[in-house]
This record gives structure tokens, C-alpha cells and sequence, in this order.
């Protein structure tokens, strides 16, 4: 019985491990960002060499890189896994697929950064750009839309979609009206995962198209155009703390803090839609 | 199963337009397009980043640049290409990083999936999600900021940025995807193994040790590659936190300088088509090789769970 009270202590000092340097982080970066930030640090633009002012400029870049990112990569990736659940056989080519979506999802980011230079910036004469950027960051998140989208309908039971067959609805109808209502909630709970992951990433939107400081009209929201290169908040973090001398100590804290505070908030919000929904699944 | 097992049930059809129909077939044909994708991606990614590089390929002298430590890209005179250094850089931190997240990562998936229950389970599971979603900037900064002056008070080194701090963050990082895939891994057990472990007598520890971990040690495995996978490709953090110099470390406070970070810190000062810019392409390459491989060994581990 010790040996099962000293295992149950060592697991749990194990979790603990990891639950308390979130905690520690999260702490740390309110304490020293939280003075810094008002409604005015939000939505004014950073002046001064970046020394002073807000980062307005940055947080509508990164708005607009994972708004454009998202309503790329999410019909693709939908689409995507309504195949392998719907359509696709179990034969040599899906399990193709199947294994390309885990080795996408494994594909370091800053090889998807190389590749978003390659191909869009270079090959496809984009430039670098919110475009290029948005881009590259779309098909960083497809194979986990992919993967979450494919779970999403899994779930629904085959009866719903046998009852529809048997009405003499054709295989788009019954996916259409019948298995894609009703993983809706699976779909968009996967999809706003993968907000705050874009909106983290640095590394694939360093050469594409975000830059260290870019002058932008304040007060609007469409500031920024396609072809345009843009500031964001993550590469924002990136330029206060490595290549900004003398920025006042709590800024890149709360540069951080806003980036942290944003990804957990949309983590927070698709955790609740999730529960919220499981409790009202009937089935 | 799936929808193809009912594909030979007669489905009585209505009457409909030529135009349904047409869309329909569009539809279809836009949903296999999209399906086939991931492949058209995972080959793009490796041909066009081959492209960038594939010049310089023949230029090279493979064995001087993959095993000597001399990485002078801009050297005014001599420039060598040797990643030797950055190839140990990467391996040192992703293995220091793995001595500490592989057993953590697995105790803690024990400690969800077979030691607590109800609301404790949930809420681990969301601080656990909540971990994996700090973007690796902040990670980076953290580094930066809080463990190099950590580090460099409590523990004997001279410079805070180093391998230690590089390997800690990478921890912390890797962790959530070991648990998360560790857990699955245990969940797959079947209860009858647990059942049959607790009607001989045994304890919850010893069901865990001597039933548990050889039923899903490929499942576990796979988890541990994973996270072997993640960090290996990390950029930011390492960038930040392992002081970028390139060296072979001695001991866990020399600074290191890893693949991903090299890229990262020169690819923006290089001109497009010169050699140091086509080299660092080529890492590319090397890195989208590395990480392709450790991804496959780990589906396959996965393969064979599901075969049992």
C-alpha cells in the first residue's frame, strides 16, 4: 500500500510540475504587463521607435492574418475530411491521405516559412504580403482542421445518415442537410482552436509578409490591404524584445500578456461551446 | 463503419433536374480535390523547398558540411557551410528536453487517465489544452526574460541563456502532446485488462506498471515521438533562449545554436539566390526530412495499437 501512496504522490507532484509554471506564467505576465494595458494601449499605434504608443497596428495584423488564414483553410479542410468520412474507401490512396495530414501537422513552422517564400512570395509572384503570410499560415492549419473536422463526423451516428438513404436522399444531400448540422458544433469548436494557434505563430509569417514596424492610419478597420505587409503581435513580441533598445520594461509584458490573453480567451470560449454542446447532444 | 460499407444497399433515387445533378457532381468532384490536398501539400512543401536549394546541392562537399562545425556563411574570403554544430545544437536540446517531458509526460497521462476522475480529470485536461496553447513567442520570452535571470542565479553558469533554459521551455512545450496522446494511448486499454489486473489483487500502481504500460507501450511510444517531433521544429523559443552561439555543448549551461533557429535568425538577411540563402533552404530540407521520418515511426507505432 506505500508503494501505491508514494506512486499516486510522485504522479501527482508530476502534474504539478506542469499545472504550476502555467500558473507561474500567467501570474508573472499580469503583474508586470497588466499596468500598461488600457482601451488607449490597444488602439492607438506604436510611435517613437515602437518605444511609445500602442500596438493597434499589430493587433489588426494579426486579426487580419488569421481571419484570411481561417476562411482558407477551413472549407478546404471541411471538405477534406468529409471525403476521408464519407466518400473514401479504405484503399491505398486514402491511407496516402491519411498519413500526408500527420505528416503536415508535423511539418516544422519554420519550414513552412521557407516553403511560404518558395512558393507563394517567389514562384507565385506575391511578394511579401498579408497574402502570402495568410497563406502560408492556412496550410499550417489544415491537417489539424482536417483532423478535428474528421472526429467531428465520425461522431455522427450512421443511422442518421442510413434514415436519409432511405428517403431517397443522394450522398451530398444527406452530408449537406444532415451530417454537417449535425457535427457543427465538433467543426466550429475545432476551427476556433485553431484561431488561437494562428494568431500565436511567428516563425511562418517572419519572411512572407509581416515586418518589424509598418506605419498604418489609426481609427480604421481597413488599414491594411492584401498586398500590403503588416505588423503583427507575435512578431511584434518578437521585434520589442530582440532588436528594440531601450523599450520601457512592462511593454513587451504586456505585449505578451495581450498575445497570451487573446489565445486563452478563444481556447476558453471553445471549451465552453464544446461542453455546452455535449450536454445537449441527445444521442 | 464507415459510409462505403453501405455503398451495395440499393438506394431507391427520385427524379431530379439535370441541374441538381450537375451541381452535385461539381460538388463531389470539389470535395475529392480537397480530399486529395493534404498529399498535393506535404509534396509542395518538400519540392518547393528543394527548389530554393537544389542548386547549390553540387557545390558542396557533403561530408566536410555535415560533420565539421564551421558555420562562417559570410565569411568574406573562406565561407563555410558545416552544420555539424547545429546538427548536435538540435539533438541536444530536443534530447535534454525529452529526459524531462518523456517521464513527466507519461506520469502525468497515467496520473489523468487512471488516478483521478469527474471534475479533476476535466479541469487537468484543460489546464493541460491551455499548456500546448501558449504561442512559442511568449514561450521564448519567458525565456528571455524570467529563466535567464532564474538561471542565472540559482545555478552555477555564466550566461542564462543556454542549453538548460532551451530544454526547459522545450519541455514544457512538448508536454501537452505527450500527455494528450499518452492518455488516448491508456484510454485504448481495454477495462477487462484493468478488471482482470484488480480481481488477481493488484494494486492501482501495479495494474499501471506491470498491465498498463507493456498494452500501450506503442501508443506510448508514438506519444514520445511526437513530442520528439514538436521539438525538434520548434523556432521562437529556441531562437530566444539558447544564447545562438554555434557550439558544441560541454556541459548544460554552454549556449547552443539549433537547424530552426539558424534559419530564423539569417534567412532574412540573405539575397534571394545566393548561396548562404539556397543553404539555409537545404536545412530546410534536412529538418522537413528529420521531422518526416520521426512522424512516420510514430504513425506506425499508432498503426499497431490499432491492430490490437
Amino acid at each position: 500500500m506505500r508503494r501505491e501512496l508514494v506512486a499516486r504522490i510522485v504522479l501527482g507532484a508530476m502534474v504539478a510540475a506542469m499545472v504550476l509554471p502555467l500558473l507561474a506564467i500567467i501570474a508573472y505576465l499580469v503583474a508586470k504587463g497588466a499596468p500598461l494595458i488600457s482601451l488607449k494601449f490597444l488602439t492607438t499605434n506604436p510611435t517613437h521607435g515602437m518605444r511609445e504608443g500602442g500596438i493597434w497596428s499589430a493587433l489588426l495584423g494579426t486579426i487580419y492574418l488569421v481571419v484570411i488564414a481561417l476562411a482558407v483553410s477551413a472549407p478546404i479542410g471541411v471538405l477534406c475530411a468529409v471525403y476521408l468520412n464519407e466518400y473514401a474507401k479504405d484503399n491505398w490512396l486514402t491511407r496516402m491521405i491519411n498519413l500526408a495530414v500527420v505528416n503536415l501537422a508535423g511539418v516544422p513552422s519554420i519550414v513552412h516559412a521557407l516553403f511560404g517564400l518558395g512558393a507563394f512570395v517567389l514562384f507565385a509572384g506575391i511578394g511579401r504580403s498579408i497574402l502570402a503570410a495568410s497563406l502560408t499560415l492556412a496550410i499550417m492549419t489544415l491537417p489539424v482542421i482536417i483532423a478535428s473536422t474528421k472526429e467531428a463526423l465520425a461522431a455522427v451516428p450512421m443511422s442518421f445518415r442510413e434514415a436519409c438513404w432511405n428517403v431517397g436522399a443522394s450522398r451530398w444531400q444527406t452530408i449537406w442537410s444532415i451530417v454537417l448540422p449535425n457535427s457543427l458544433s465538433g467543426i466550429l469548436t475545432g476551427v476556433i482552436l485553431q484561431v488561437s494557434r494562428t494568431a500565436g505563430e511567428t516563425a511562418p509569417i517572419m519572411f512572407t509578409g509581416a515586418v518589424f514596424f509598418k506605419k498604418i492610419q489609426s481609427g480604421t478597420l481597413f488599414a491594411y490591404s492584401l498586398t500590403d505587409q503588416c505588423m503583427a503581435l507575435s512578431m511584434h513580441l518578437y521585434t520589442v524584445t530582440t532588436q528594440v533598445t531601450n523599450a520601457p520594461e512592462p511593454l513587451p509584458y504586456a505585449i505578451a500578456l495581450v498575445l497570451l490573453g487573446a489565445v486563452l480567451a478563444v481556447n476558453a470560449a471553445s471549451i465552453v461551446v464544446r461542453s455546452l454542446l455535449r450536454s445537449r447532444k441527445k444521442w | 463503419m464507415t459510409a462505403s460499407q453501405t455503398d451495395n444497399l440499393k438506394r431507391p433515387r427520385m427524379a431530379r433536374s439535370m441541374a441538381a445533378i450537375l451541381g452535385e457532381r461539381t460538388i463531389e468532384l470539389i470535395i475529392r480535390i480537397c480530399g486529395v490536398s493534404a498529399i498535393v501539400f506535404v509534396f509542395g512543401i518538400f519540392l518547393f523547398v528543394l527548389r530554393e536549394g537544389a542548386p547549390l546541392i553540387g557545390k558542396l562537399d557533403w561530408t566536410k558540411v555535415l560533420f565539421s562545425q564551421e558555420w562562417y556563411p559570410t565569411s568574406k574570403g573562406n565561407v563555410r557551410y558545416g552544420v555539424g554544430a547545429l546538427i548536435v545544437g538540435t539533438l541536444s536540446v530536443t534530447g535534454l528536453a525529452m529526459l524531462f517531458a518523456v517521464p513527466f509526460g507519461i506520469g502525468a497521462a497515467v496520473f489523468v487517465s487512471e488516478f483521478s476522475t469527474g471534475k479533476v480529470k476535466e479541469t487537468l485536461k484543460i489546464v493541460i489544452e491551455m499548456l500546448a496553447a501558449i504561442p512559442s513567442i511568449v514561450w521564448g520570452f519567458i525565456g528571455l526574460s524570467v529563466m535567464n535571470r532564474l538561471i542565472q542565479q540559482y545555478l552555477p553558469a555564466p550566461v542564462g541563456l543556454n542549453l538548460l533554459n532551451g530544454a526547459i521551455l522545450l519541455a514544457l512545450m512538448s508536454v501537452p502532446i505527450i500527455v494528450s496522446i499518452g492518455e488516448d494511448a491508456l484510454k485504448a486499454v481495454p477495462d477487462s485488462y484493468r478488471e482482470a489486473a484488480m480481481a488477481m489483487g493488484a494494486t492501482r500502481w501495479q495494474t499501471v506498471y506491470r498491465v498498463l504500460f507493456p498494452a500501450a507501450r506503442n501508443g506510448l511510444l508514438a506519444a514520445a515521438l511526437l513530442g520528439v517531433g514538436r521539438a525538434i521544429g520548434e523556432t521562437m523559443a529556441v531562437l530566444m533562449a539558447t544564447g545562438h552561439a554555434v557550439n558544441i555543448p560541454k556541459s548544460i549551461f554552454d549556449p547552443i545554436r539549433t537547424l530552426t533557429a539558424t534559419i530564423a535568425a539569417e534567412l532574412g538577411e540573405t539575397a534571394v539566390g545566393s548561396d548562404h540563402y539556397r543553404m539555409l533552404f537545404l536545412i530546410g530540407v534536412l529538418l522537413f526530412s528529420i521531422t518526416f521520418v520521426v512522424n512516420l515511426l510514430a504513425d506506425l507505432a499508432v498503426r499497431g495499437v490499432r491492430k490490437q
